[in-house]
């Protein structure tokens, strides 16, 4: 049984949509006992806007993921060449001192 | 790119291959400055904490037995330096809020909305107006709690599997849903906000 802010999900009985925001990401992430999630997907089946809002969460998601990458500038890619190097030499002092 | 596998990029390195150092680096260098930058207060600290880490890599690179994928073990490696040249976060670690994630007032006194979710999802159809938000959802990500930050970062920027980040960052995986859950529900409320300033 899961406490959420002193209401008690797992007995039998209906979600609320403030239960249901709290256990989008349980949802998600397939956390949710088969129970829970018989009773999630109820109510979302009988709520536009709890099933928006998952939606959204979706969108969020996804938004999250779409950020642009940082490719590596040549200088910066000169610096690690550079890392690399100094490294190797100090492997080989080393091998060298053992 | 994706056709080395870093477990072949590794024996290469381990062989002295330069260039598949380079490979890796550039393989991993969004995410690796994205993740440094919630720390530190420029892109020029990120920078090094990101070079510092590759210096780890090399150095442990004799004792990564491959138990967990490299993925696991590099970002873990780059999450230790970047907190500890972290200047910003030493206030937030302490406490997490454990407040609701949707603001009370939006429901009735039986649970149901009374102010349901902005219709929004449409206007993502506009890829300029999805680029926009994507912007501004990287501006909240940086705004996160420290905890949420980097579990967001790792799972939804950077699509590290739960059990990836929960080696990465040491937490259970209980642990890491929470955190997941109270950080996506801002970033879900920033755009509602976002979307619904006039003009
Ligand atoms: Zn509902």
């Amino acid at each position: 049984m899961i406490r959420l802010r002193g209401l008690r999900i797992g007995r039998r009985r209906d979600l609320v949509c403030r239960q249901v925001v709290e256990l989008v990401t349980d949802y998600l992430e397939g956390a949710l006992s088969p129970a829970q999630q018989r009773r999630f997907e109820a109510h979302l089946a009988g709520c536009p806007h709890c099933t928006e809002y998952l939606a959204q969460m979706r969108a969020t998601i996804s938004l999250s993921g779409m950020l642009t990458p940082d490719d590596l500038t040549p200088q910066m890619r000169a610096e690690f060449i550079e890392v690399y190097r100094r490294w190797q030499a100090d492997d080989s002092q080393r091998d060298e001192s053992d | 790119m994706a056709t080395d596998r870093d477990t072949d990029l590794l024996d290469r390195l381990r062989a002295g291959d330069e260039q598949a150092f380079g490979i890796l680096v550039s393989r991993y260098h969004t995410a690796l400055l994205a993740l440094a930058s919630g720390y530190v207060p420029s892109r020029a600290v990120a920078e090094e904490v990101v070079q510092d880490a590759w210096l780890g890599v090399l150095r442990g690179l004799g004792n990564f037995e491959g138990r967990s994928s490299f993925r696991t073990w590099l970002f873990r490696i780059l999450v230790n330096r970047a907190r500890s040249a972290g200047t910003l976060e030493r206030r937030s670690v302490a406490v997490e809020d454990m407040e609701p994630v949707v603001d009370q007032s939006r429901f009735d006194a039986g649970g149901q909305w009374c102010a349901p979710p902005e219709l929004w999802l449409e206007q993502l159809d506009d890829q300029a107006m999805a680029a926009t938000m994507a912007v501004r959802v990287r501006l909240a990500i940086g705004e996160l709690p420290a905890r949420q930050r980097e579990v967001v970062t790792l799972r939804d920027v950077e699509g590290l599997t739960s059990e990836e980040v929960c080696g990465v960052l040491e937490i259970s995986a209980a642990n890491q849903r929470v955190l997941l859950h109270r950080g996506r529900s801002k970033l879900r409320q920033v755009l509602e906000t976002e979307f619904g300033r006039p003009g």
